[in-house]
């Protein structure tokens, strides 16, 4: 019989260019997969090494120090990020979830297009266009109201718009993985569309929801260029909502570029208080819902 | 197709469907159905796939309303009101006639809340140790999961899952129990165990069950619907009843060509 394929041995052709080419391109894709994590090692390992060093307990409650002073520390920077954070997720989980809920459950199917193909485009604005946005729309709002002008809800605001569109798509796509048979199980049983999102949707889905509420949080509370005039930064504790705040990754910016060793310093110990607040949240966030699913 | 209509002297008629018609868009997917569905007895409808079966179970409690190109024309008759007419509350047509789907769902709760669940969203207001307990064994599922009532309902075996599930629609007490499909996806000992219970639930509930397996059929129903599928030359597939009888003679002695062609196994 002849056959059309070439004739081959049973036993391993180590040196064969078949084979050759297997093993190059496993090691390639390796080495890529490698230098894949070498920024986020080095990064993380840099941050670490050096906020370590200029950490100490009174970074925590501490007020910023002179330019030459030694000492102090950015308490009212921690504070100042924790509440527009907070503001934003307020203002973006309610309205996301909602939103989200919306297109999924009830809309048709061309609204929900719409309203998806806005949240991504949102999704893609430069931040720095939330910033000018929300100064827009809050800052001069406060300054004609006589209120105020720069302030943590400005910088909310531009917090929650940022967020937006990561919580709508994500517990979009956690409600869209829950199983069309829950739905009908539920809605078989007389349940209202109400009883069924409330009850059988959301709980089913709450943990993907919790994650994507997570990821948007770390995203917000790492931006730096919206909150540069909308809530600016402040040497003192916050007051209100309606004064200028203090935030991490403001000062980490105004800090790391001052020529001061102090400052320099503290910008480091702000960068790691940063990451590790971003790290406990995503932990803490893992945690809750483990139990869920 | 008057010939078709079965009239039924000794039973009470619960369900009558009366010409009906069912469009998805403007494809007819089932046409001109005349039914009447006998109370406390289990009716089964066979046929080919596509042949719309799935899709008249799923209008009888209106389940087909989630499904936006859905429409009906036509009546069908609970008792003497019609489900379809404009004053009906889809909600409690549900409540009142409650659904078995192909492939056991439970609900990512325990088992106990799985079954409280219908319950509470419908206002019950006795006691639900009870309720659950009652519904279990009424589904012969309570001597394996009384120990573990808080264990989640996924953590049962397929065939526990789909008895858990029929324990699920029995505890909102409704009068109708319709299934579909219900054991296609178990093994042969759970079809055997659903197919007894089938039969003792039938003494409080009417069951209309549709099915692709004949044996099934023959064994568990009292009547049987047999429908067809005829492809137009647009290409549309419309769906039709052929013959509805006393399941005996569906099987041993059917009318029509078509159904002796299908029921023997000789279908092309």
């Amino acid at each position: 019989m002849t056959s059309s394929f070439p004739e081959r041995s049973l036993t391993r052709a180590a040196m064969s260019q078949r084979t050759l080419f297997n093993t190059v391109m496993t090691v390639v894709a390796f080495i890529c997969g490698v230098l894949a994590l070498v920024p986020l090692i080095a990064v993380l390992s840099y941050v670490i090494i050096q906020g370590f060093s200029s950490l100490s307990p009174s970074v925590f409650f501490e007020l910023p120090p002179k330019a030459l002073q030694q000492g102090g520390g950015f308490g009212n920077a921690i504070l100042g990020t924790l509440l527009m954070v907070g503001i934003a997720a307020v203002i973006s989980i309610p309205f996301g979830v909602l939103a989200a809920i919306y297109i999924t459950e009830f809309s048709s199917a061309n609204v929900a297009r719409w309203v998806r193909f806005a949240a991504n485009v949102l999704s893609g604005v430069p931040s720095i266009i939330a910033g000018v946005f929300a100064y827009g729309i809050v800052v001069l709002t406060l300054v004609k109201l006589n209120l105020g002008s720069y302030s943590a809800l400005g910088g909310g605001f531009a917090l929650a718009i940022l967020m937006l569109p990561i919580i709508v798509r994500t517990t979009d796509e956690a409600l869209q993985l829950v199983s069309q048979d829950l739905r009908q199980a539920s809605v078989g049983l007389g349940a209202t569309n109400f009883q069924t999102v409330s009850q059988v949707v959301l709980p089913a889905a709450l943990p993907t929801i919790v994650t994507g509420a997570t990821l948007a949080i770390a995203r917000a509370s790492g931006e730096t260029a919206p909150l540069l005039f909308t809530a600016l930064f402040s040497n003192f504790w916050p007051g209100s909502l309606f004064e200028p705040t203090a935030s991490l990754a403001v000062l980490v910016y105004k800090y790391a570029i001052s020529p001061f060793k102090n400052w320099q310093s503290l910008a480091w110990a702000a960068s790691l208080i940063l990451v590790l607040m971003v790290l406990i949240t995503s932990i803490i966030a893992r945690w809750a819902t483990r139990k869920e699913a | 197709m008057a010939n078709n209509i079965s009239t039924v002297n000794d039973t009470q008629t619960v369900l009558r469907t009366e010409n009906l018609n069912v469009y998805y868009g403007k494809f007819l997917a089932l046409k001109d159905i005349w039914l009447d569905i006998p109370k406390n007895q289990v009716t089964a409808f066979i046929g080919p796939s596509g042949c719309g079966k799935s899709t008249l179970l799923r209008c009888y409690n209106r389940l087909n309303d989630l499904i936006e190109s859905f429409r009906a024309d036509g009546k069908i008759l609970f008792y003497d009101k019609n489900l379809y007419a404009s004053d009906i509350d889809p909600v409690e047509v549900r409540r009142r006639i409650g659904m078995v789907f192909q492939r056991p769902n439970p609900f990512p709760k325990s088992i106990y809340d799985n079954i409280a669940f219908g319950a509470k969203i419908n206002g019950y207001k006795g006691n639900m140790d009870e309720l659950v307990e009652r519904s279990l064994r009424q589904a012969a599922l309570w001597d394996e999961v009384k120990d573990k009532l808080r264990q989640s309902g996924s953590s049962l075996s397929g065939g526990q899952q789909q008895r858990l599930c029929i324990a699920r629609a029995i505890a909102v007490q409704p009068e109708i129990i319709l299934m579909d499909e219900p054991c296609s996806a178990l093994d042969p000992i759970s079809t055997l165990r659903v197919e007894e219970l089938i039969h003792q639930l039938k003494e409080q509930y009417t069951i209309v069950i549709v099915t692709h397996n004949m044996q099934q059929a023959a064994r568990v129903s009292d009547k049987t619907a047999f429908f067809n599928v005829k492809t137009t030359e647009k290409g549309d597939r419309n769906g039709y009843m052929v013959e509805y009888d006393a399941t005996e003679l569906i099987f041993n002695n059917p009318q029509q060509q078509d159904t002796k062609d299908y029921v023997s196994g000789r279908f092309g």
